[in-house]
């Protein structure tokens, strides 16, 4: 099984748009080009065999993920009013 | 890295069941997405497993009933549409056995019960395609019907199966409208085109409009589909909205719907009740291409099968001789 990654135009990141199932790269690449990018989907392919994909633990996403600060995003701060180019 | 978390090796204690029920419940009800890795009461794996599984060999045997015609489209355009087409609802396919492989099966596994004859799939590619005009009209009818059931599954609760009808209901419509204009330029052309465009109507409608199941009444499935959002509307509602976009279209053609008890009620097209032992009778296997169909689908595997051999022992070879360098 190959987890399949499409860049759609130059200048985005690669993003994954499924699997295949592959014998090795080179059938991975051109399946993944069969499969997901008929419509000129992709100018850029990735394929990575899904057995080499470390995945974080979907029980820890709270202790993992979960962490309580708010203040790292803007919205936690009140610009008082008047103040401009905050 | 979708088969992680599958493998549970110690049986969970009830207690740690039933938080894990009520988080997969308040995930469902809060129109979040399950994903593979996350944790899923075994009957919601087995309806999706199932689902996705019906919906993938459909696609697959799908393609039979139009490559029928591959080779006497009447131009090169049309060959190419065609062509298009069909290699589109082979990508569906594999889109969906790969959703379906995240639950836990293989693919071995769904290919065997497919060409065993125990897995099941839509009862509409069951029945033949004797004239040019049945192009059309499946992709107007068939393609139509399955855009109305696909629409509301690209927000089905099941990530992976989401995702992948996104991807299908972007293609779908260049298939209904590649199959309205074979039909519009049959029903404008001579008197002969046009009795093969209403023949097409009258042999397709009735078998499209089983696309949606059986009525809600006998439905098995209905309730707890709808509850976990799988689907998000009833066959006979699906049914319905497919009718009331459809006749309108048959009038722009010209043609009559076979239905005597078709009227407009200033709301909704009424219509009349489809043969439900005939939708039994082909999805149980005995339609009049059901032996046809799979036996067309074992063929192609069986004589396929030396080119999976040579794949599989050239990239062998392949990986011996990196070692060896
Ligand atoms: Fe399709
Ligand atoms: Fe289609």
């Amino acid at each position: 099984m190959w987890e399949v990654f499409v860049r759609s135009r130059a200048g985005l990141a690669h993003q994954h748009v499924g699997s295949l199932h592959a014998v090795d790269a080179e059938m991975a690449l051109a399946n993944a080009r069969d499969v997901y990018t008929r419509r000129g989907e992709g100018a850029s392919l990735w394929v990575v065999p899904a057995t080499e994909i470390v995945a974080s633990d979907p029980d820890d996403k709270e202790s993992f993920f979960g962490l309580d600060e708010e203040f790292r995003h803007p919205s936690h701060y009140v610009v008082p009013d008047g103040v401009v180019g905050i | 890295m979708y088969t992680q978390g599958l493998d549970q090796a110690e049986p969970l204690g009830d207690e740690e069941l039933s938080r894990l029920g009520e988080r997969f419940e308040a995930t469902v009800a809060a129109e979040e997405k399950v994903e593979p890795t996350d944790w899923m009461p075994d009957a919601y794996r087995t309806l999706l497993t199932r689902q996705i599984a019906q919906h993938a060999h459909s696609e697959i045997v799908g393609m039979l009933p139009e490559g029928n015609w591959l080779s006497r489209a009447p131009s090169l355009r049309r060959k190419g549409i065609l062509l298009a087409k069909v290699q589109d609802e082979a990508g569906h396919g594999l889109y969906l056995y790969s959703a379906a492989e995240t639950l836990g099966v293989t693919r071995d596994e769904l290919v065997d019960q497919l060409l065993a004859g125990t897995a099941k799939y839509s009862s509409i590619f069951n029945y033949p395609t004797l004239t040019w005009a049945d192009v059309g009209a499946i992709g107007w009818l068939v393609d139509g019907a399955a855009i109305m059931n696909q629409v509301p599954l690209c927000r089905c609760s099941y990530g992976p199966y989401a995702r992948a009808m996104v991807r299908i209901c972007r293609e779908e419509s260049f298939h209904q409208r590649q199959g309205f204009e074979v039909m519009t330029v049959l029903a404008q052309g001579t008197p002969a085109q046009k009795a093969m465009a209403q023949d097409a109507l009258d042999r397709w409608w009735w078998p499209s409009l089983m696309m949606f199941g059986p009525p809600d009444a006998q439905s098995v499935h209905n309730d707890r589909s709808l509850r976990w959002k799988v689907k998000r509307f009833t066959n006979d509602e699906l049914r319905q909205k497919f009718v009331d976009m459809t006749v309108p279209q048959a009038h722009f053609l010209g043609l009559t719907i076979p239905d005597d008890a078709l009227w407009y009620d200033g709301e909704h097209w009424v219509f009349g009740e489809p043969d439900w032992t005939e939708f039994t009778r082909v999805l149980s296997g005995d339609g009049p291409c059901n032996r046809e169909r799979l036996a067309a689908r074992r063929t192609a595997h069986d004589d396929g099968a030396w080119v999976r051999e040579a794949a599989v022992a050239h990239a062998e070879k392949r990986r011996r001789a990196d070692v060896v360098a």
